[in-house]
């Protein structure tokens, strides 16, 4: 399943970060973000709730940049 | 501006005017301290607070992290040593400014490109019960439903027209400025301007599978296929920083012990300052912000000269190509007939027209439509009677009492008529008038109208070889290569034969490095399309196997729009590539001046924000690509 989430976030470094950070997620297949259109993707395992995982991913985004926001609900 | 963004400018103001007021104080010891912290504190504070949660994220390479034990490891060398306080908040300062500069530029090339997409509007008028407009959320209208667009109103959703007539601004679409007319049973796009009258449009698609929508989906998809430059700057930004900062500690370390194990002054300060300089250019935010933002603002540029590039990628490929090779029908010619030549025996060329036209009325051959576009008026008061269709021959009718027939050779033969031959290429269309021969008229497929520009265009954009591929005979075809300028053309093609024909090309090419692009119209190259390295499809607009299937999209049918969209890749290219030497290179520059002692802070601070900026600047310049005009190019 894939689904593209808004999300927040001032430096394009940070951005990469932030993908670096959600592709090592459980549940996640791939990630991708789009610093300029403010835009995740992300690709999940099957069977996984995206919601219970975007908690993980948030989590794990906010601790390579505090800043952050992915707006998942 | 942001709230965020006024909130720090404000900051930014305020240190500077604290920092020119303090330039006339003079204090010294603990008080000039307190006096300089103050500043410091006010335009420090976040990035001090973001790198204790670095810290205890356990980021090492937190660019905040390293940008506050640069300036905090600057304030405490001033403590010691020099007094000058200055450096360090003047670090923190343009630290700022850069930031907030960044966030501003990318922040309005967003908007602008945003702006330049404001393709799908957010509501559709319906009739209610009472006969009264009501506006509705577009998602919410059923296919078939019957919507009304008020002049100077978006189209939402794509449609026929059943009621009204108007014309239509179609450029945020095609990129081409010239009104459209439309009427009842004309098509209508959404993402078009209605100029005039009041439409009433029976839908056809629902709102998320309209055009406006479709290519908003596709624009916004685009810059996430990421180009091999940007792979390249985020696997170079992941090193980058580590080294820098493993570099800085080496610098900090080893001199001063090898100094002193030399017996002279180790000079701990003096290598510290060297040290905190690496800090200071240690994050690659030029390089990562300014490449993907020229891609973004070059896929912006494209799609408003009405080419639809389908990724980062493509933008590279296409900027690369050296082999363009066309379909005829359709993309280099307009894939209808039109009259080319009109030889009459005794009467006028009108004269001949005109009573052709008049046989023809009832026919929807396209050599009788193309007839009656040459002759609009045929609709006067003359008398036709009998109109009469013989399959495999043409059409014969009583016109004013006399018999015409109009058709090929054949109907001449059995008639007995003595035609002529032609020297034009083309399907000829006899005329004869109670059994004789009065003169024929020559209909072809015309090439389009700015065909032969774009391959003088593609010509000048550096593209070697230009083919042309088509089922038609060798005649036709030839003509046609030869009139527009094309190197190659393999006629008779069936529709098989085109992929192999793209293959042969493929294996052909010079270089890994050069791409080949297949041009064509989408109804039935599908296979071409992508087995070309990269594949545009023209005149698309509503065909969605046409954009699945390539990778550029021409919202028109010009074939000029290819030149265009190669000329405003390869600027992209040649700006990213501008950025990265250029960033890459002053980086390194000021790292191996700052190892020497020749660098100060001010230096490295113009490395990582000046850089930034400029690179910023330059990445933007991506969006604005003058359209040409195609007819200055003959």
């Amino acid at each position: 399943m894939k689904k593209t989430y808004t999300i927040d976030v001032d430096c394009a470094n940070c951005a990469a970060k932030m993908e670096d950070a959600a592709n090592k997620v459980d549940g996640v297949k791939a990630a991708s973000v789009n610093f300029m259109a403010l835009k995740m993707k992300v690709e999940f395992e099957d069977g996984v709730e995206p919601n219970d995982v975007m908690k993980n991913v948030l989590a794990d985004c906010r601790k390579v940049e505090p800043d952050c926001e992915i707006f998942f609900e | 501006m942001t709230e965020k963004q006024k909130q720090n400018l404000i900051r930014i103001v305020i240190t500077s005017v604290i920092m020119i007021a303090l330039n006339f104080i003079e204090v010294d010891g603990m008080f000039r301290f307190t006096l300089y912290i103050i500043p410091y504190f006010i335009i420090g504070h976040d990035i001090l607070i973001k790198a204790v949660k670095g810290v205890r994220n356990r980021q090492p390479f937190d660019e905040n992290l390293l940008m506050a034990i640069a300036t905090l490891g600057a304030i405490a060398l001033a403590l010691y040593h020099s007094g000058d306080y200055v450096e360090a908040i003047a670090v923190m300062l343009f630290y700022q400014i850069g930031e907030w500069f960044q966030s501003y530029a990318v922040g309005k090339s967003r908007k602008d490109i945003a702006d330049l997409m404001d393709i799908a509007p957010d509501y559709a008028n319906m009739e209610n019960e009472d006969g009264q407009l009501e506006q509705v959320d577009p998602d919410d209208v059923k296919i078939g439903s019957v919507i009304v667009v008020k002049p100077g109103e978006r189209v939402p959703i794509d449609g026929i027209v059943i009621e009204g007539h108007s014309t239509l601004n179609t450029a945020a679409l095609t990129g081409e400025s010239l009104p459209r007319d439309v009427e009842p049973g004309k098509e209508i796009i959404s993402g078009s301007i209605n100029l005039t009258g009041l439409l009433k449009v029976r839908t056809t698609k629902e709102f998320g599978e309209s055009t406006a929508s479709k290519i908003l989906e596709l624009i916004e998809d685009a810059s996430s296929r990421k180009s091999k430059s940007e792979e390249f700057i985020t696997k170079f930004a992941r090193v980058y920083t580590p080294i820098v900062v493993w570099a800085a500690i080496a610098l900090a370390l080893i001199p001063p012990v090898v100094l002193t194990v030399m017996d002279s002054e180790p000079m701990w300060g003096e290598w510290l300052y060297r040290a905190l300089t690496f800090l200071i250019i240690s994050c690659p935010c030029a390089l990562v912000i300014s490449i993907p933002l020229s891609f973004f603002a070059g896929l912006g540029a494209a799609s408003r000269h009405g080419v639809l590039v389908k990724g980062s990628n493509f933008m590279e490929t296409l900027s690369e190509t050296k082999t363009v090779v066309f379909d005829k029908t359709g993309t280099l010619t307009k894939g209808t007939f039109s009259v080319v030549a009109i030889h009459p025996e005794k009467l006028d060329e009108a004269q001949l027209l005109h009573l052709a036209a008049h046989v023809e009325r009832y026919s929807s051959h396209p050599i009788a439509l193309s007839l009656l576009e040459a002759y609009p008026d045929e609709k006067d008061d003359c008398i036709i009677e009998n109109t009469e269709e013989i399959a495999g021959r043409g059409i014969k009718a009583i016109i004013n009492g006399d018999t015409v027939c109009v058709g090929n050779s054949r109907m001449m033969d059995d008639l007995g008529a003595e035609w002529k031959p032609c020297e034009h290429t083309g399907t000829i269309v006899h005329v004869a008038i109670n059994g004789e021969y009065e003169g024929h008229i020559v209909v072809s497929d015309t090439p389009k109208q700015h065909s032969k520009a774009a391959i003088k265009a593609l010509r000048e954009q550096g593209i070697r070889e230009t083919v042309m591929l088509t089922g038609d005979s060798k005649e036709v075809a030839e003509k046609v290569a030869a009139e527009l300028g094309l190197d190659q053309v393999k006629s008779e093609l069936l529709p098989q034969d085109k992929v192999s024909e793209v293959e042969k090309l493929l294996a052909g090419k010079r270089s890994e490095d050069e791409a080949l692009a297949f041009v064509g119209d989408g109804v039935n190259d599908a296979p071409v399309l992508s087995r070309a390295d990269i594949g545009i499809a023209m005149g698309a607009m509503g065909s969605d196997a046409a954009i699945e299937a390539a990778d550029v999209v021409l919202m028109d049918d010009d074939p000029f729009k290819i030149a265009t969209a190669i000329r405003i890749s390869k600027k992209c290219l040649r700006i990213v590539k501008e950025n990265i030497w250029f960033a890459i290179g002053v980086k390194v520059l000021v790292l191996i001046a700052g190892a020497l002692g020749f660098a100060s802070m001010w230096a490295a601070i113009f490395a990582d924000v000046g850089v930034a900026v400029l690179a910023i600047l330059n990445a933007m310049r991506c969006m604005y690509v003058k359209a040409q005009d195609p007819e200055t190019i003959n």
